[in-house]
């Protein structure tokens, strides 16, 4: 094998090395890597038992509560397969909707309500101008409900 | 076409064609952006979920992109010089390092910037964010470890592996938002569905992707006329073409 040969079979081996080397190491921490937990995830018990961590998913449309007079509301988290009830005080991000992506920080209570200190938004990747939302809207496909949680 | 090649690699030809052609790329990119800047800030609707708020768009994906572009050329270049032992090889991968550092850094701020409305938060541990965060720490690491080691040859090569060890990032950020739980959205863009924009905005999103991709190379060829005029100093060929004056003061 000439040297240029070999420099080659070693660039190549360093370049595949390292990948399969990190594709082992995420897969080994996949469960600890998740940045939220969904709703059918914690029912199976995949999140941290009382520590802090994050629920993610949509905004159950209709369910949120505000408490009149002050800043506690309660609402529901879904991803269509089961569903938790969030309990937050404070002040909401502009994006927060019904039927919207969300996030929030915070632990699970032995009651099974989960209590937030931080609640985020999650908006999808789609954009348009508020004609075109409003169209598709009227033709029965309303834009990206459904593609905030695929999985 | 190899001949072609070969004569590309050689740096006083590299060097003659560079400063020929960067004062076009510098305009042409002005050309592209300033028309991305018009249509993205004042052409371009408002969004139906953001708003005004969304055109920070135009400044973001086009800076997070060259900053996978740059990282991919600089790791190729790495590539091609540890192989071919080709100078100027190593001479472009050096000189993407710090363009590549300032385009991430911009994607990190425009990004955190986008947050705080939007999300209600400038930074969060998420996959997206924090491989990005590694990019730029690979470019810093890069640029430091050559700086560290004063002999070129040794810089070239140790600072080369380093960049190919790191190309394993690249995928890591682009396919984050599918394989993990993510704040950030997924691609609007680079996906082989059609684009999750629509036309009126997407158009300068593109102008000022290109405009970035220009203004890029043109940055790169000043900055690597800059590093073959320090590695061949004392090359007869810079006496030759600039005189002697430009070069020991």
């Amino acid at each position: 094998m000439r040297p240029r040969q070999q420099r080659m079979l070693a660039v190549t081996a360093v370049v595949v090395g390292i990948a399969i080397a990190a594709t082992l190491v995420l897969r080994a921490l996949d469960e600890n890597m998740m940045y939220f937990f969904g709703p059918a995830e914690i029912a199976e018990g995949l999140a941290p038992q009382g520590e802090p961590f994050r629920l993610g998913g949509l905004v159950v449309e209709g369910s949120v509560q505000r408490e009149p007079g002050s800043l506690e509301a309660i609402f529901d988290v879904t991803d269509n397969v089961a569903t938790v009830t969030v309990s937050y005080t404070g002040v909401f991000p502009d994006l927060f909707k019904e039927g919207k992506g969300v996030i929030a920080n915070g632990k699970l209570r032995d009651d099974g309500i989960f209590v937030a200190h931080e609640v985020l938004a999650k908006h999808d990747e789609n954009y348009m101008s508020p004609e075109v939302a409003k169209m598709l809207e009227e033709k029965g496909h309303p834009a990206g409900v459904t593609t905030v949680i695929e999985d | 076409m190899w001949n072609w090649f070969h004569k590309l690699a050689s740096p006083p030809h590299f060097y003659r064609i560079a400063s020929a052609f960067e004062p076009w790329l510098l305009w042409l990119a002005i050309a592209c952006m300033l028309t991305g800047a018009y249509g993205g800030l004042v052409l371009a609707p408002a969004d139906h979920v953001q708003g005004d708020g969304f055109r920070i768009i135009y400044v973001h994906v086009p800076a997070a992109f060259l900053s996978m572009f740059s990282y991919a050329l600089m790791a190729v270049a790495s590539g091609i010089g540890l192989i071919w032992r080709m100078k100027l090889a190593f001479s472009v991968a050096a000189a993407t390092a710090p363009v590549g550092a300032a385009f991430t850094f911009l994607a990190l701020v425009t990004g955190a910037i986008w947050g705080q409305p939007m999300w209600g938060s400038y930074w969060e541990w998420d996959p997206r964010l924090t491989s990005e965060l590694i990019l730029l720490f690979l470019f810093l690491g890069y640029i430091f470890l050559r700086q560290a080691l004063a002999e070129t040859r040794q810089a070239d090569r140790a600072s080369g592996i380093l960049a190919l060890v790191g190309v394993v990032n690249l995928p890591i950020i682009h396919y984050s938002v599918e394989w993990w739980n993510s704040i950030h959205q997924g691609p609007s863009l680079i996906k082989l569905e059609a684009p999750s924009i629509t036309t009126d905005m997407l158009w300068p999103l593109l102008a000022m992707i290109i405009g970035y991709q220009l203004l890029f190379l043109a940055i790169l060829m000043t900055s690597v006329r800059t590093q073959v005029l320090q590695r061949e100093q004392n090359a007869r060929w810079i006496t030759e073409q600039l005189g002697t004056e430009n070069i020991h003061g």
